[in-house]
């Protein structure tokens, strides 16, 4: 267990850190919109696999901190505020949502219903927010075309000092890395253990003494603060923000990367984060085939006949060959013996 | 000063529509007793379980733990107050190991240290500890009980609540668990449901009958077995 957790992380930190010395410039950014979405990932990844909250709106606090961001840095000039309130604030948001979710015993499918309900909410509202009256503070929030020019992450305490390209691919990876070993923490602390026995029976925690409602409002709430942290990182890589960060395609992608990585894992969504993101980069350079029919294919077939995920179905793989050779060498050594 | 009774129902009622599962019930449980519930099918025994735990709420009457009212309190206070229930359909973490299960159980409001030591503990008090990691999921029904009544051993409740826990289970394992609930009670008060007459001969002292909701006798263990009606109702006319 723990060693998976270190071979993990090596592997992702080697990756991350080799990606400056292989690739060009363009494909540093292109890997930090990878590494926004592998955050965004982690978050419904976290919320759903270990958490039991299936979420069909992580969305809503994705695109929550990518416009917390763009207002707050507009507003303040440095970026440091700006980046902790794209966290906090999505965080906020979602322990409120969960408060009333979870105190008010919604069943599972309903959550699903209402978290979609409330990321169309904001994506209509981010729409019909065009024209001079709305802004806030300096910041008009453009409706449909966005914030544009958004001020990018600079050095802590050194507004004049923008990061570059390069640098903001650095700090994304940084964070990807911190958001995994603080999940990974998390889970094998004892909140995190009660986390995983509320996904597994509801009733027992609570004869048990825990309250799951509490449990899953406070994971709901960190969900949505990686969630957040995620949209601060898109909006940095574009330098803008538009209503489609609110979008049914963010959301339901959210869940496809999981899906396709593995349940109940967290490199999984991680690694689907990333296939996905390239799949639609490829297809979107070629312009032949829709890049939504793609994602519409890719899903269906994961969902018909890779239903755990590719990391949890690889394991399984790989058991099997490996007790498969044990067997087999335990045969030879048999037949040996006589 | 008058004792206070560990638990105290009066005039407990649950009533679902039109029906009343359980109806106007006076229990009283003291520390460190051992006591049956029995009672045909549908008698409410495991209803008025639910209304001990918080998992029902009383359409009338007060549950008293202690002199605290607890009358549909939420089930985790319920339980933080020292009630610990084995349920009558198993209730376990089935996607965790056996000791994953027991250590969630152990750790609410103690050191990991003392939490570790008490999982050891309700392990080796159970044999439990050669399927320690494997998946309760995959385990035997017989198994999967006695994981559920490792995680309410390792809540260290004052009263234990057991509904059927020796449903399912072989005659050798029927013994065991016998004796681990004498052995249980002589610093926790328990309360068990049951079918299993010889189950309940092997436990018992004081029986109390539940039919058709109400308390049909409360007695000593043999004067309640060769008690007529309760002969009539639970063991059926046909065996009478």
């Amino acid at each position: 267990m723990s060693r998976g957790f270190l071979t993990s992380l090596a592997a992702m930190i080697v990756i991350l850190a080799a990606l400056p010395l292989t690739v060009s410039l363009f494909g540093l950014v292109q890997a930090t919109l990878f590494i926004a979405m592998a955050t965004l990932a982690l978050s419904q990844g976290f919320i759903w696999g270990y958490g039991g909250i299936m979420s069909f709106g992580q969305s809503a606090f994705f695109g929550l901190g990518g416009y917390v961001y763009a207002v707050a840095a507009i507003n303040m000039g440095s970026s440091t505020a700006p980046f902790l309130l794209a966290i906090v604030l999505p965080a906020a948001f979602a322990a409120l949502l969960g408060y009333f979710m979870f105190y008010g015993r919604i069943s599972d499918a309903y959550i699903g219903v209402i978290t979609l309900t409330v990321t169309v909410i904001l994506f209509n509202f981010a729409n019909s927010t065009a024209g001079d009256v709305w802004h806030i503070g300096q910041a008009a929030l453009g409706g449909f075309n966005g914030i544009p020019s958004v001020p990018p992450l600079n050095m802590p305490g050194h507004p004049d000092m923008a990061l570059d390209p390069a640098q903001l691919y650095g700090v994304a990876a940084v964070l990807l890395v911190l958001v995994y070993v603080l999940l990974k923490g998390l889970l094998a602390s004892r909140f995190g253990r009660v986390v995983v026995a509320i996904r597994e029976n509801e009733t027992r925690a609570m004869l048990l003494g825990y309250d799951p409602r509490l449990y899953k409002t406070l994971t709901f709430a960190l969900g949505g603060g990686i969630a957040g942290l995620a949209g601060c990182l898109f909006t940095n890589w574009g330098g803008f923000v538009s209503p489609t960060v609110f979008g049914l395609q963010e959301a339901a992608q959210a869940i496809i990367f999981v899906l396709l990585g593995g349940l109940g894992t967290l490199v999984g969504p991680i690694l689907g984060a990333v296939a996905v993101e390239y799949l639609i980069t490829i297809i979107g350079t070629q312009q032949t085939i829709n890049a939504n029919l793609m994602l519409g294919v890719v899903l269906l077939v994961f969902v018909l006949l890779v239903p755990k995920g590719v990391l949890p179905s690889l394991e399984a793989l790989l058991r099997r060959i490996s007790l498969g050779h044990s067997r087999a060498a335990q045969q030879a050594t048999a037949e040996v013996r006589p | 000063m008058t004792l206070v009774p560990l638990l105290q129902t009066t005039g407990v009622t649950m009533r679902f529509g039109g029906v009343t599962a359980v109806d106007n019930i006076d229990f009283t449980v003291g520390e460190c007793e051992l006591r049956c519930l029995i009672g045909p099918n549908g008698a409410g025994k495991s209803t008025f379980f639910k209304t001990l735990t918080g998992q029902l709420r009383p359409t009338s009457g007060h549950v008293l733990f202690r002199g605290h009212d607890i009358t549909g309190a939420p089930s985790h206070e319920i339980a933080r107050l020292g009630i610990g229930i084995k349920t009558q359909v198993p209730n376990v973490f089935n996607g965790l190991s056996v000791r994953e299960n027991i250590f969630v159980a152990a750790g609410r409001g103690k050191s990991i240290r003392h939490a570790r030591e008490t999982v050891d503990q309700v392990l080796t008090r159970l044999k439990l500890t050669d399927i320690a990691n494997r998946i309760v999921g995959q385990l035997a029904h017989g198994q999967r009980q006695w994981v559920e009544i490792g995680t309410v051993l390792a809540q260290e409740p004052d009263l234990i609540l057991l509904d059927e826990p020796a449903a399912g289970m072989t005659y050798e394992e029927v013994v065991r668990t016998s004796e681990l609930i004498r052995e249980i009670n002589r610093a926790q008060a328990l309360i068990v449901v049951e079918h299993d007459m010889q189950f309940i001969r092997m436990i018992a002292r004081t029986v109390t009958v539940f039919n058709r909701g109400r308390i049909l006798i409360e007695d000593d263990v043999e004067r309640v077995l060769t008690n007529q009606a309760v002969r009539d109702v639970y063991l059926g006319k046909a065996a009478a």
